[in-house]
């Protein structure tokens, strides 16, 4: 047995020598920036034109990269239908928070957005609607006074215009900079809510990658119908806290799109190829005319 | 003194072990306090006490964040950090006490709502978040009292209301200090510049328009929690009578606007466009 092994030690020893002296014929190729991308779960190098015909999904393994609100809005409404609202709200900083004016103005910079909320009108399938979309480019998607008050005006703005509501979150919750005026934002948000409830009109919530903290435990989960997008995290605390509080490791697939279906949170898990037809059904249903 | 350490002491006055917690509070205020178990979903989370009472012969329903007093009790009630079916059971009481017409007096009193894996399972921001919808319309007054500490949406959960008390050295804020000095410096032991950046106590929060009074200690509810428990009957009395001749429309109107102008932003000139639709 000993000798058998030594001699594959051997050949393999002598195997590692003949590749290490083989010289390398391929020569590399000069591959432009923003040609392919990594997929961030298996890895995948995907060519990027096959990204954006996939929904930004990977076409290998199915994950769904996070996407800027613009690309949401695309993803989701009739061509040239949308209209912003309330872009004229703009934040300002009530603590005197150090850095905060640097992180707005690198936000606005990595989002192309004036504030982490974007709200408007448009279609789906002729069907018009109120829609707010939350960037996580912009500050971690993170709620404070403007997001909560463009939210605020939305829910408003569709209660008054007899108009459905989807707003899609990609949040890590609460704005730390402004402090208790964030937390505030999440009675604000979830109490305007009951203004839809009295009109009847229905409210979708479509949680996305990420959804967690002072977002998840407000308006995100209170829909009429609450939708996952997969390859979603959603939850109240971070999972490290969570880890540090008891002590243990997370099970596996934790706090995901699915784990969310399971534990009866949400009623539906949607890939984003299928998102827009089945918002276009869900808006149907409730649409005033259907029912009456 | 600095203002960064008075800010400190405060918090370590809010947090200390002999500040008076929520039970102390109900058997010093209601003494014929009867606590009502249960969310009828899931169990009993000892974490929030609620119950019924009278206050000046007015029946009312009690809210309570309870910390707990020595080791065993602090376990028993989880140091005060709720799990679902502690907003859940609070929501539960708070509908009876709108079926009855009974005024909702809430005590907070929490480090936060528990981060766990049970409370992630059985929906913790779910809960919180429902309490937040309902408790805006629901059809009775709510006043609402901060204790000692108020963190975070574990605290807000049971915010809600229509009159918001705070005890001078009480602290409300989003995040702990040192969970916000993790985030802001990416160094948890730095949590006293932390707190002073954070605006989180009784003065600060009056400044913004989160709470409506401060209810002053005199030598330290720590200490002497007579004077401060004296306070508070007399600013509730005063709220309630007013509250309760409120018409409900009104109410719940004030109570929408309330919350509707927390926040700072600024906003320029709206365009045409954007109001013709």
């Amino acid at each position: 047995m000993n000798h058998l092994l030594d001699e594959r030690k051997k050949r393999l020893s002598k195997f590692h020598e003949l590749i290490k002296k083989r010289p390398i014929e391929t020569t590399p190729v000069d591959i432009p920036d923003g040609v392919f991308t990594q997929c961030e779960q298996c890895n995948s190098a995907i060519y990027n034109k096959d990204l954006e015909n996939n929904y930004d999904v990977c076409p290998y393994c199915s994950y769904h990269f996070k996407i800027n609100a613009v690309k949401r809005l695309k993803y989701t409404l009739d061509d040239n239908t949308f209209k912003p609202l309330f872009e004229n709200i703009t934040s300002k900083n009530p603590l005197g928070m150090p850095e905060y004016e640097e992180k707005l103005e690198k936000g606005m910079r990595m989002s192309k957005m004036n504030e982490a909320f974007l709200a408007g009108t448009g279609n789906i399938d002729g069907q018009r609607l109120a829609i707010g979309v939350l960037d996580s480019f912009f500050m971690m998607g993170s709620m404070g006074s403007v997001v909560g008050e463009r939210i605020t005006r939305l829910i408003e703005y569709a209660a008054k215009n007899d108009l459905p509501l989807v707003i899609f979150s990609a949040s890590g919750g609460a704005r730390m900079q402004e402090g208790i005026l964030s937390l505030m934002q999440m009675a604000k948000t979830s109490g305007a809510l009951n203004l839809l409830d009295q009109k009847g009109l229905v409210y979708i919530s479509v949680m996305t990658n990420p959804t967690t903290g002072g977002v998840a435990a407000s308006f995100a989960s209170l829909g009429d119908i609450n939708i996952a997008e997969r390859s979603s995290l959603i939850g109240f605390a971070g999972a490290r806290v969570i880890k540090q509080t008891i002590g243990q490791d997370l099970p596996l697939g934790f706090q995901t799109d699915v784990f969310q279906l399971q534990k009866g949170q949400v009623d539906l898990v949607v890939l984003r190829s299928h998102m827009k037809k089945t918002l276009s059904y869900l808006l149907k249903i409730h649409s005033k005319e259907v029912r009456s | 003194m600095t203002t960064m350490d008075k800010v400190w002491e405060r918090i370590k006055l809010a947090r200390s072990q002999d500040r008076p917690t929520a039970t102390k509070l109900i058997k010093t205020m209601f003494p014929d306090f009867l606590e009502l178990h249960g969310d009828r979903l899931y169990g009993d989370d000892a974490a929030i006490i609620g119950g019924v009472a009278t206050f000046n012969d007015i029946p009312v329903t009690i809210i309570a964040e309870e910390k707990g007093t020595d080791t065993n009790d602090k376990l028993k009630h989880n140091f005060g950090m709720p799990h679902p079916e502690g907003y859940r059971k609070a929501l539960r009481l708070m509908k009876q006490a709108e079926k009855f017409s009974r005024p909702i007096i809430t005590i907070i009193d929490t480090p936060g709502a528990y981060p766990g894996l049970g409370a992630e399972e059985r929906g913790q921001a779910g809960a919180i978040a429902q309490n937040l919808k309902d408790l805006m319309v629901l059809k009775t007054p709510i006043i609402v009292v901060v204790l000692g500490e108020g963190g975070s949406g574990g605290a807000l959960a049971i915010g809600i209301g229509d009159q918001i008390l705070m005890f001078e050295n009480a602290i409300y804020s989003i995040l702990s200090p040192e969970g916000f000095a993790s985030i802001l410096f990416k160094d948890a032991t730095r949590a006293k510049e932390a707190a002073h950046l954070m605006k989180l106590t009784a003065d600060d929060l009056k400044s913004f328009g989160v709470i409506d009074d401060i209810i002053l200690e005199g030598k330290g509810l720590n200490t002497n929690p007579e004077t401060g428990f004296n306070n508070l009957k007399k600013s509730m009395t005063k709220h309630l009578n007013k509250l309760m001749k409120t018409p409900l429309d009104t109410l719940l109107k004030n109570r929408y606007n309330k919350f509707k102008q927390m926040g700072e932003y600024e906003e320029s000139v709206i365009n045409n466009e954007q109001l013709t639709d």
